[in-house]
């Protein structure tokens, strides 16, 4: 009984296929990958199949893929300044993966690929080292133009280069635990309110309180769902931030 | 040796994926799933094939696609508002040019109203004035007509009174006067008067 409520369970990877071994360290096609390939086949339902007839008037799948790409298309310029939009289908893709991977989450017993802090990681180092590639590839040293603060007195950059340095650093530990976090955390008190619930109906006299636990849990899916949207929303806006940098170093 | 069963035989030193399945203890010798190091170079693996063909897709695919469908509406809209301003536009002049043609009828209708009316007005004018001159030409022929009527009358009233005055005196003295003293006479009865 006990083991059933364990509300960790639901993270945890399961291998459909194993494929062999690279060092010590299996490689299976688990359910979490499966989840990934998922999430790119409706992406490209709603994005590619929804747009193959290129109407000028929109079906209901090309309206959505229209108001994805302007909204981050909109997001992406107002952040950059960029005309010509080069950093649009890594943004484009980030914000898509994400928000449907959280969405695929929030399915009734299904798995939640971003509450695994390796893959928000993963993602939010492809971010960072595209800054870092494009920005040095751009402009070479000025790119460190970054982390000197224009308008400051020259004693004050002895505290402000460094404050900078770690201040870049974080980013991608801030970006990808704010992710992880947030969707591990949503996953869990889910899973314990819900538990409650039964366990409340199976508690005798006590079962009257069961519906107490019931509407935190209606609450709580409506408030993880706003997360799961708002989360990659904050990603790929925090993308296009960092992005920025790269396209204009100086302060 | 046998390669041992990836499914079942965990490589030493790392922990199996957790339970496969299996209802876990809570007290269980897994870690927390998300922290087992051990399944992180799979899980970038899949991120990696995933993400990547996700970005090929949207890169080389979908979003060159949408952006031509969103410029050619726009291209579309633009050129349609060109077409009705041009209509428009179109529909304006034909109106000027209804306008100005009914103008232009309009005055020349008036034109020919004022020329009929001038040419009529100048015909009665012209046949007043020649029957006027008749009029005054039939006028002058009477008192013409009239005044010789009168001389005559007038110069017979001389003879008549010549003769009366001839017979008057021939009665009274038997002879009749010459003609020369009652010439003389009757002009001086003439300006006696």
């Amino acid at each position: 009984m006990a083991a059933s409520i364990d509300p960790i369970h639901q993270f945890e990877l399961k291998p459909l296929v194993s494929l062999g071994h690279i060092g010590h360290q299996e490689i299976a096609f688990t359910q979490s990958a499966l989840y990934m390939f998922a999430a790119v086949g409706v992406i490209a339902l709603i994005t590619i199949v929804g747009t193959a007839s290129r109407s000028v008037v929109p079906g209901r799948m090309q309206s959505l893929a229209e108001v994805f790409y302007e909204f981050i298309a909109d997001t992406l310029h107002q952040a950059t300044g960029d005309k010509e939009q080069r950093f649009l289908p890594l943004v484009f893709s980030l914000f898509m993966f994400v928000l449907i991977l959280n969405m695929f989450g929030m399915i009734p017993y299904a798995f939640a690929v971003t509450s695994h802090l390796i893959i928000t990681f993963g993602l939010a180092f492809l971010v960072i080292s595209t800054v870092v590639i494009y920005g040095v590839m751009k402009h070479g040293t000025h790119f460190l133009g970054l982390f000197i603060p224009s308008g400051v007195p020259k004693p004050l950059l002895l505290i402000m280069v460094p404050i900078e340095i770690v201040s870049f650093i974080s980013r991608p530990i801030s970006l990808s635990v704010r992710l992880f976090a947030n969707i591990l955390a949503g996953h869990i008190a889910l899973k314990i309110f819900a538990f409650f619930v039964a366990q409340l109906l199976l508690a005798g006299a006590w079962s009257v309180l069961s519906p107490l636990p019931l509407f935190l849990t209606i609450a709580l899916t409506a408030l993880e769902f706003l997360v799961a949207a708002l989360q990659a929303y904050v990603f790929a806006t925090l993308t296009a931030v960092y992005l920025a940098d790269a396209l204009h170093p100086g302060h | 040796m046998a390669q041992p069963n990836p499914l079942t035989t965990p490589p030493p030193g790392t922990d199996t994926y957790a339970g496969k399945g299996e209802i876990l203890h809570p007290a269980a010798k897994h870690a927390f799933p998300p922290f087992e190091s051990h399944t992180f170079l799979a899980q970038l693996v899949w991120l990696a094939l995933a993400f990547g063909a996700l970005y090929y897709l949207m890169a080389k695919v979908a979003l060159p696609r949408i952006q031509g469908i969103l410029h050619d509406r726009a291209t579309r809209l633009s050129s349609d508002l060109d077409e009705a301003q041009r209509m428009k536009a179109e529909a304006d002049e034909a109106g000027a040019a209804y306008e100005k043609s009914l103008r232009d009828a309009q005055g020349k209708a008036r034109e020919i109203a004022q020329n009929t009316r001038n040419e009529l007005a100048a015909e009665a004018e012209t046949k007043r004035k020649s029957l006027e001159a008749e009029l005054n030409a039939k006028l002058a022929a009477s008192e013409a007509t009239l005044k010789g009527r009168t001389e005559e009358a007038m110069g017979n009233v001389r003879t008549i009174a010549g003769e009366t005055a001839a017979a008057i005196v021939e009665r009274l003295t038997g002879k009749a006067p010459d003609k020369a003293s009652l010439d003389r006479a009757l002009d001086r009865t003439a300006t006696a008067h």
